[in-house]
């Protein structure tokens, strides 16, 4: 196969809707151990980009295209790090804004790569433009995702009319200690890689980049359990001890994706078809308090067995959760207040969470750890899904002991970017 | 104050000394022997630039050392409130102009030191005259300082008759010029007992502006785009110093809420990076 027809053969999947018969044709091409470990739509621009690249080093497995139908980084099977960071801008100008949608997304599609951002590296009267931390590493799966806040569409850019009904800001929740450090922003961006260093590199980058026009509002790093240490890829358990992620809808099912998560064109909002709407909450887990308390409270607060993940009464973490279950005297076996009862509610509403653990060292006003879980989830309609699932939880749920929310923002985050153009390009 | 760089910075100043000011741009280029000095010759007045630049320093430093006399005089005849009143605005001169003095060996460290900087025998200077000042209330121990000081600064103004100034020297010295405001003064560990941080802040900046002013025709020539940011860039920094301004001069650090020390910092780093690759005009 020559290069041009590679090039087309990638290139025609980000113009019609993408079937499971191309996905397998595409593993063809570009090698079917491409496809092992992404999934759904984020694997075939996997396995486009490492086509496109054809000499690539053989680390390209190990790469998530940045041009896609649909953002890299939200159906992606979660990396083993974070970083996260909201910014604000700075700048009254749309034009700027542009500019810097366009820089950002051509550095993404390099460090999604694995290559050097610009092309002044090795001029000594100047600083190089990249920072360099990251030179040399595999891609390391780096997803780059970026949304807009509900500020994005105030008075300064004259785009009010364009905001999604979907992106409001949230309405308060029973539990919640909101604090302003942790909340908001005008641009929220999810760097996710099996590197912290990557990412790290990531979002520096991108905040260098922005200066003049946008500055960093807050960030979180997060981590879970590396593939390393869990290569065969288990449910990852939280900073509780309890596995978390269960009751994720599957990525892999397109038509549940674009039930649960993408946004449609008939959704009233035409430029986010092919988006999804994200909500960050920096949950702050009380781990002294947590730990003190017994397993049996523990599992009740949870509604599962802590060890095999099992809903309370059932064996495998798989098993179903059945709420109508009752015990020898006729209460409920899961309780009606445990979180995954109420998560669950009758199973019609749901997310996909990406959640990360975070620690961000001690809390220094009373010793105790500053830890917890930046929860990240993505859904088609936050109106419908996340706020009716937390006012619930924020009420009632039996975690509320131990956890509280100190952190808070809500993204739209932007359909996929096809090669040529840029981040946001459907709504500026 | 940075030593490690100082050294780094005079031995430049020596590898180009051989380079005269009455050498053309021509004659330069010819003898170039290093990229610097090749690149130097993209911009061809680079000699107007410089001995401009040179005439700015000489100027300041002869203010520094009129001021310093004055300030120094205040603390020899005790009075502790004349001295506080002309502690800031004399060491604006010297903060202006800081990265040539850096490159003049130990004259930084004498001049602008601040306690652990050096060993506690070595510690004399501004800062240690403003602990006196503002700690101790007091000159009394603090006149053979002043009188050090004094000397020091007339020093300074001797050597940088003899300086050269390199071209690198300035586009690397107006970011630094702004690192020094990034890493101390804004976040007031420059002034700590007298916390007169704004004016070393301000003057700073003045002395970046100045450079920038001086390579801004020929920077248009090679990035508009670049020169324009620049200055959007000073002028949204000066603005929001100015509304610090109190009287002839600055708030007190201490006055500064987190969100102030937080936006001028912003503001900074939003000028020092484009601000950074104004090398582009010595070429690759």
């Amino acid at each position: 196969m020559t290069t041009d027809d590679k090039k087309h053969a990638g290139d025609s999947i980000l113009e019609k809707p993408v079937s499971r018969r191309d996905l397998l044709r595409l593993a063809g091409v570009g090698g079917a151990g491409l496809l092992l470990g992404a999934s759904g739509v984020g694997a075939i621009f996997g396995a486009k980009g490492s086509t496109a690249l054809g000499a690539a080093k053989p680390s390209s497995e190990d790469q998530i295209d940045f041009y896609g139908k649909h953002q890299a980084g939200i159906t992606t099977p979660p990396q083993d790090f974070l970083m996260f960071a909201s910014f604000d801008l700075t700048t009254n100008s749309i034009d700027d804004v542009r500019k810097l949608f366009k820089s950002w997304t051509e550095a993404s599609a390099a460090m999604a790569k694995g290559v050097m951002i610009g092309e002044v590296n090795d001029n000594p009267n100047l600083p190089p433009t990249d920072t360099g931390e990251a030179a040399g590493l595999n891609p390391s799966k780096t997803t780059i995702t970026f949304g807009v806040g509900p500020s994005f569409f105030d008075a300064r850019f004259g785009l009010a009319s364009k905001r999604p009904a979907v992106l409001a800001d949230l309405p308060a929740f029973g539990g919640d200690e909101l604090r302003e450090e942790w909340c908001g922003g005008d641009i929220g961006v999810q760097v996710s890689a099996n590197d912290m260093q990557i990412a790290f590199h990531a979002i520096r980058n991108l905040a260098r980049i922005a200066r003049g026009k946008a500055v960093l509002r807050w960030t979180q790093e997060g981590f879970q359990r590396t593939g390393g240490a869990d290569s065969a890829g288990a449910t990852p358990r939280n900073l509780m001890g309890f596995k978390d992620g269960t009751g994720n809808p599957d990525t892999k099912d397109e038509a549940v994706m674009n039930e649960v998560v993408w946004a449609q064109s008939g959704d009233g909002t035409p430029w986010m078809a092919g988006g999804s709407y994200m909500i960050v909450r920096r949950i702050r887990i009380r781990v002294e308090v947590w730990d003190r308390s017994t397993l049996g409270d523990q599992e009740a607060t949870f509604g599962r067995h802590r060890d095999s993940g099992a809903p309370i009464g059932s064996k495998k973490e798989f098993d179903p959760v059945d709420l109508s279950r009752k015990d020898g005297k006729g209460k409920p076996l899961i309780p009606v207040n445990s979180h995954v009862a109420l998560a669950r509610g009758n199973g019609s509403v749901k997310i996909l969470r990406r959640s990360y653990s975070y620690s961000s060292g001690m809390d220094n006003r009373t010793g105790q750890f500053d830890a917890g879980l930046l929860f990240i989830c993505y859904n088609r309609d936050t109106r419908k899904q996340f706020i009716p699932m937390q006012q619930k939880l924020g009420q009632m749920d039996a975690l509320n002991e131990y956890i509280v929310h100190n952190g808070s923002a809500v993204f739209a985050c932007f359909p996929g970017v096809r090669e040529g153009g840029y981040i946001g390009d459907t709504l500026l | 104050m940075k030593t490690k760089l100082a050294a780094v910075m005079l031995a430049s100043a020596v590898v180009f000394a051989g380079c005269g000011s009455n050498n053309n741009g021509a004659d330069q280029a010819k003898e170039a022997s290093t990229n610097t000095e090749q690149s130097a010759s993209k911009v061809e007045n680079w000699d107007e630039i410089t001995g401009q630049y040179r005439d700015f320093a000489l100027d300041q430093t002869d203010k520094l050392v009129a001021e310093t006399d004055k300030f120094v005089q205040a603390v020899k005849s005790g009075d502790v409130e004349t001295a506080k009143s002309l502690y800031a605005p004399t060491r604006m001169y010297y903060e202006r102009i800081e990265p040539i003095a850096e490159a003049l060996g130990d004259l930084d460290p004498n001049i602008d030191a601040r306690e652990n900087d050096v060993e506690e025998k070595d510690w004399r200077g501004f800062h240690r005259i403003e602990q006196s000042l503002w700690v101790n209330n007091t000159t009394a121990g603090a006149e053979d300082y002043a009188s050090q000081l004094l000397d020091d600064t007339k020093t300074l103004r001797a050597l940088i008759e003899t300086v050269e100034v390199e071209p690198s020297l300035l586009v690397t010295g107006a970011v630094e010029l702004l690192n020094e405001v990034s890493s101390s003064k804004v976040t007031g560990e420059e002034e700590r007992y007298s916390h007169t941080d704004l004016y070393d802040f301000a003057a700073n900046v003045e002395g970046a502006r100045k450079i920038y002013e001086l390579l801004k025709a020929e920077l248009n020539k090679q990035d508009a785009e670049l020169e324009g940011q620049i200055g959007t860039s000073f002028d949204n920094l000066e603005q929001a110093l100015a509304t610090y301004k109190s009287g002839d001069g600055y708030v007190s650090y201490t006055d500064l809420k987190e969100e102030d020390t937080k936006k001028l910092s912003q503001l900074l780093d939003a000028l020092a990076e484009p601000l950074s690759q104004m090398g582009t005009i010595l070429g690759a």
